[in-house]
């Protein structure tokens, strides 16, 4: 094993109980970016799903011409955010309605006429369904005298993009705050290696080790206290995740470049803090 | 193969250290540096060393200049350099030989180099018998033994010797002078930092500098011509 790791890991040795305390502190900071990335994910993928079944309903007035209401679905399958348009009768609504409503059955059995209004249903392209596509279309057929009103659910649309906002600003903040925290910690447990090994590098300088050779050992130190803190933050969200997945809500795991990403991302940041804490540090030895 | 040019050194609590001083240690030679304690001779020695630097002049050691040379030549440099204090700076958690072989482990030697040349340097300061033994279970005199053999690692060209026999009795300053002066036979110069007069006057072919409130007062390679 060579000096430098070896180095390394009797430093775990010499302080345990910081070297736990710095890696629960990266785990901490992961685990907040984790559970917030997992929230995000999750969000984002409901949202393309629901852009998916995103469409726009265009209700009839009572009395639409059936020739009118043709002309305007060949102009509306002409735009190119639009892929297809069904007309759905008055008596289609209903039958679909008491189709997807079974425990309403009592109610629609006992309409005297036929409460819903025909519509025509616009599918969008795929590949074009922001929210101000749909409510581009929306506005366009909007324009047709004889479409009362138009529904496509940009409320609910518009909230759960501002999830997503939230979402990641919330992770941002929170994650830099406590990255910052066990950066500081990881550069204290640095700053305690150095000082109980002082003896050691005093004499590393005087026989003509490189200043490289000298900060090796701190930094591979801060490196597994961060890969260890990326592991824990791991451990921590999936077992959020199954709990969560369990109880509340049905969610999806991270991708694999996500989690690995994150446990890369605490060997980057154990390293960066150690290496400040060196060159601050190894001057005053 | 040591030049000093003018050097001064000054803290900016304790005021000057070093005075205009101006030598040159030959490669292969042998000085004494006298002085009163607080003189400059360990200043002198650090800035041999590269642990500082002057705040005017100039120290060249084995063609590398305190004015120009980098981090990364001061490592190279020192590995030329062997430097040995009054208070050995040994490790007191490893063996006489451990200590030895840091200095080359360190430096990035191999394990069998360091192996073999640990144990040749032992046999060469006479303690090979005692290569497990921990500093605190060795004499003052063996102490030092152990650091010049660890200051010898790297073949230097030069030997700082700060006081090396301060701490000493006298039939173990004997021991370490004769050891040192063996290693200046070999072809090392040696600047030897005593401020034991009798020690001085013991050896009285050897050139010897004084230095009295950071300046030169004395060189008696000076004196002679």
């Amino acid at each position: 094993m060579s000096y430098s790791l070896r180095e390394a890991l009797n430093a775990f040795r010499r302080a345990p109980l910081l070297a736990a305390l710095s890696a629960t502190m990266i785990a901490l900071s992961l685990f907040v970016v984790g559970l917030f990335g997992l929230a995000a994910y999750n969000i984002k993928l409901v949202i393309s799903r629901m852009e998916e079944r995103v469409e726009v309903v265009a209700y009839l007035r009572d009395g639409a011409e059936r020739a009118d209401v043709n002309n305007a679905i060949r102009e509306m399958k002409k735009w190119s955010e639009v892929r297809d348009v069904i007309y759905v009768s008055r008596e289609q609504a209903l039958a679909k309605a008491r189709e997807e409503m079974k425990e309403f059955d009592d109610i629609f059995s006992g309409l005297e006429s036929n409460p819903l209004p025909a519509s025509l249903e616009v599918v969008l392209n795929p590949n074009l369904k922001g929210a101000d596509v749909v409510r581009n279309v929306a506005n366009r057929a909007k324009l047709f005298p004889f479409v009362e009103e138009v529904g496509f659910g940009n409320d609910w649309l518009d909230k759960v993009f501002l999830l997503r906002r939230v979402a990641a600003v919330a992770t941002l903040v929170l994650g830099s705050a406590f990255a910052v925290v066990a950066a500081l910690i990881i550069g204290a447990a640095i700053r305690l290696a150095i000082f109980s090994r002082r003896d050691e590098i005093s004499i590393m300088q005087l026989v003509g080790a490189t200043d490289a050779f000298i900060r090796r050992p701190f930094l591979i130190e801060g490196m597994i206290t961060g890969l260890a803190g990326g592991v824990i933050a791991l451990i921590g969200t999936y077992t959020a995740y199954n709990l969560l997945g369990t109880s509340l809500f049905a969610l999806e795991w991270l991708p694999r470049l996500w989690t690995i990403g994150g446990v890369v991302a605490g060997g980057i940041l154990g390293t960066a803090a150690s290496s400040i804490a060196v060159r601050r540090h190894l001057g005053e030895v | 193969m040591i030049n000093l040019q003018h050097v001064f050194k000054e803290y900016p609590r304790t005021g000057p250290v070093l005075q205009d001083v101006s030598f040159e240690l030959l490669k292969g030679e042998f000085c004494f540096l006298t002085g009163h304690s607080g003189a400059g001779k360990s200043t002198l020695m650090k800035l041999i060393h590269m642990g500082d630097t002057p705040t005017r002049g100039e120290v060249r050691v084995s063609g590398y200049n305190s004015a120009r040379i980098k981090p990364r030549e001061i490592s190279m440099l020192r590995r030329k350099i062997g430097y040995v204090f009054q208070d050995f700076k040994l490790l007191q958690n490893r063996t006489a030989a451990q200590n030895i072989a840091f200095a080359l482990e360190v430096t990035g030697a191999r394990p069998a180099v360091t192996r073999t040349k640990t144990g040749r340097l032992l046999a060469q300061v006479g303690l090979a018998s005692k290569a497990e033994a921990l500093p605190s279970e060795l004499s003052g005199g063996e102490q030092q033994r152990i650091a010049i053999a660890r200051s010898l690692a790297h073949d230097p060209l030069v030997l700082l010797a700060d006081e090396p026999t301060g701490n000493l009795d006298e039939r173990a300053t004997t021991g370490i002078f004769d050891l040192i002066r063996t290693i200046n036979a070999s072809g090392t110069a040696v600047l030897f930092a005593t401020h034991d007069l009798e020690l001085v006057r013991r050896n009285p072919g050897i050139r010897v500098i004084e230095l009295d409130h950071g300046s030169i007062v004395y060189d008696s390679a000076e004196a002679r011509t």
